[in-house]
């Protein structure tokens, strides 16, 4: 992002503002690049929002990933303790200060110890901090809590002049400042520090709503630069601090044509042969014991089977469950967490909240890089918020997921049988294909019907599907009518041994008839045959008396001019002519 | 505050030895007008009322950056009392004399009768 942003302002030829990557996962991408560069910025909240740990990742970060050597100038902790403290994220501030690359200075101030005799300034406070600075090379300075002075000094006048000295000099020194300071009562901080750090100013706040907490952060003003401004929610862990990532509003998503497979063939079949888009969002819904969670584990398992990475988050049962449970319809999904393709999260939707939950979800598919990821079931978090309050997170989720190309499953539990329109949290509208899942009571049987409700930009199958689930797994039944319309279970085996039966009968029947036919063409041909015969004998019998009657007529002509000859006395003539 | 007996057996003792022996150590930067009048200032009280019992120690901490962090120095100018029990800290530039004189530990009745 900074990158972008200084190509445009680059392209404009104007000089722009500098901005330091703060190193916060997520802090970089609502400020647009990071914390102004060598401009203080002032860093707000209640006792226990975090900012001593923000400011401190702040430097630690800094001086490890941007080698840009820090100095963390304590006013309420001891160099010893805030180590103490930070050990816990695995920052190791004592090498740190070994190695030079940030500086540790614990500001001791006390009242009781101190007279003030007339006129002073901080002229201290600015050689030290002048000191630290150059004595490594810092870029990068954090004052916390500089509001500590006030309960250590009393002549506020001198204070607050000096404290404008102090923001003027820390940038003429161009290092980039937090100054971290106590939200106060009406007013961002108690001693209006925001009249003085004016170029950013962000805001920690602890939300505590019905029972269960949520720590945001706001930009409040980022003078010179655009940002976001909404609320966002940030989590602190064992690796620090992540704030939740812009909601993107522009719907500039890439797509993917490839297809990835749900593991059932059949339904692949139904999904216009190939299965879902690539980077595509499901939601399969359904009345309680119809076989969600199987599907989900198929399409884990076949996620893990193409050797891509997967994440579970499993929001009802514990993983150990759904491994034996998946067991039983012949799947092995312990294999492909030991080869590290499937990792699983189960946790109580009431753990934390909606937020956290989505930053926490976040946090683990940056880490562990899957191509799919499953939420099983996403109803249960409507115990932690609201219907719209779930959507909004389902928004952020599926845009992230999208952004990732991550294909996504969700799994939904509809209480009413019948389909509602407004069903599943509302996401139905949000997710590319939504397969439904349901009873179908008949005969007194309970049996699953599939129904894909939508599959965006393929040709899917209208039909119903009879949904099995056996030892073997799951397999989805060509829908089969009967005279009754669309039949299952037991009706539909009954029904398919009668048209068996009825098949047979049939064929009997054909082939008797076809035996007949044959007969019927051998006495034919017989007839044929003999019929032939007597007319053969009948044409010989004519051509006999013919061959004798040409044979007596030239005999007879013969006969004729022989005696014509005689007579004419010509015959001996010719016979000696004949002769010679 | 508590001291354990140690603490207590050593700091009697350096009290004994600098008896009536003020240590002080005055923190100024420069020659800023703060500086400066807090400078003649102690000047005028030490020998006002402490002539010859006192050890007066100009630091510029300008030239000697390296105490600000040492010392814990914050506001200039700053004297130390460093002879005080516990050790005392004045800052500003000592026109309070009243304040300066009982940062000294010396009664107000001292200076007031004379």
């Amino acid at each position: 992002m900074a990158e972008t942003q200084k190509n445009k302002s680059n392209r404009s030829g104007l000089p722009y503002l500098h901005k330091s990557n703060s190193g916060i996962s997520g802090l970089d991408e609502i400020t647009g690049g990071g914390l102004p560069t060598g401009r203080p910025t002032l860093l707000c909240g209640e006792a226990g929002s975090g900012k001593t740990l923000m400011s401190v990742e702040f430097i630690v970060r800094g001086a490890l990933e941007y080698n840009e050597p820090g100095v963390f100038m304590a006013f309420e902790e001891k160099a010893e303790e805030l180590a103490m403290n930070v050990a816990s994220l695995g920052f190791d501030l004592q090498k740190l200060q070994q190695d030079k690359k940030i500086r540790v200075d614990h500001v001791h101030i006390e009242r009781s110890e101190i007279e003030e005799t007339g006129e002073y300034d901080l002229d201290g406070l600015f050689i030290r901090l002048g000191h630290a600075i150059d004595s490594i090379g810092a870029k990068r300075v954090v004052l916390d809590t500089i509001e500590n002075l006030f309960s250590g000094l009393s002549n506020q006048n001198i204070l607050r002049a000096e404290l404008r000295r102090l923001f003027h000099w820390l940038k003429s020194k161009g290092v980039t400042a937090i100054i971290t300071a106590e939200r106060g009562e009406g007013k961002l901080t108690r001693q209006g520090l925001e009249e003085y750090v004016s170029d950013c100013v962000i805001l920690l706040d602890h939300r505590i709503v019905n029972q269960i907490s949520t720590r945001r952060l706001r930009i409040v003003k980022y003078r010179g630069s655009v940002h976001g401004t909404n609320e966002y929610p940030f989590l602190i862990d064992e690796e620090g601090i992540s704030v939740l990532p812009v909601t993107s509003l522009l719907l500039e998503k890439e797509v993917s044509m490839e297809r990835v497979s749900s593991g059932i063939k059949s339904l692949d079949k139904m999904l216009g042969g190939e299965g879902f888009y690539k980077g595509s969002s499901i939601l399969v819904s359904g009345t309680a014991g119809t076989g969600k969670t199987s599907i989900a584990s198929y399409f884990a398992n076949e996620a893990c089977k193409r050797k891509e990475r997967c994440i579970y988050f499993a929001f009802e049962e514990s993983p150990n469950q759904i491994i034996r449970n998946m067991k039983s319809i012949n799947i092995d999904l312990k294999k492909h967490v030991d080869d590290g393709f499937l990792l699983f999260n189960a946790s109580r939707p009431t753990l934390y909240g909606l937020e956290m939950h989505l930053v926490s979800i976040y946090k683990m598919i940056r880490k562990f890089k899957p191509s799919v990821v499953i939420l099983d079931p996403i109803t249960n978090l409507i115990t932690v918020g609201s219907v719209s309050e779930v959507k909004a997170m389902l928004i952020r989720l599926i845009d992230f997921l999208q952004d990732e190309q991550i294909t996504v499953m969700f799994t939904a539990l509809t209480l009413n049988t019948v389909v509602n329109e407004q069903t599943d949290e509302g996401v139905s509208s949000l997710v590319d294909s939504w397969l439904y899942v349901r009873d179908i009571e008949l005969d007194g049987e309970r049996n699953r019907g599939m129904y894909i409700m939508k599959s965006r930009g393929m040709n899917h199958s209208n039909q119903i599907r009879e949904f099995i689930i056996t030892d073997e797994g799951i397999d989805l039944m060509d829908l089969y009518l009967g005279p009754d319309g669309v039949l299952t279970g037991s009706a539909r085996e009954s029904q398919q041994l009668r048209e068996k039966t009825g098949e047979a009968l049939k064929n009997q029947a054909a082939n008797r008839m076809d035996r007949e036919i044959s007969r019927k063409r051998k006495v034919l041909e017989a007839k044929i045959s003999s019929l032939t015969t007597e007319f053969e004998s009948i044409e010989e019998e004519l051509n006999k008396v013919y061959l004798e009657e040409t044979l007596k007529k030239q005999i007879s002509d013969n006969n004729k001019e022989q005696i014509l000859n005689l007579r004419t006395g010509q015959s001996k003539k010719k016979n000696d002519d004949d002769a010679n | 505050m508590i001291y354990n007996d140690e603490e207590l057996e050593s700091a009697d003792s350096q009290k004994n030895e600098n008896t009536a022996t003020y240590i002080l150590r005055l923190f100024i930067t420069g020659a800023s007008p703060n500086s400066v009048r807090a400078m003649s200032n102690i000047k005028n009280i030490c020998d006002t009322y402490l002539k010859d019992k006192y050890q007066l120690e100009v630091i510029d901490v300008y030239q000697q950056p390296k105490m600000a962090e040492t010392e814990q120095i914050i506001a200039l100018p700053m004297l130390v009392i460093k002879s005080a029990i516990p050790e005392r800290r004045l800052i500003g530039d000592m026109s309070d004399k009243g304040k300066v004189l009982r940062g000294l530990g010396l009664k107000f009745n001292d200076w007031e009768i004379e």
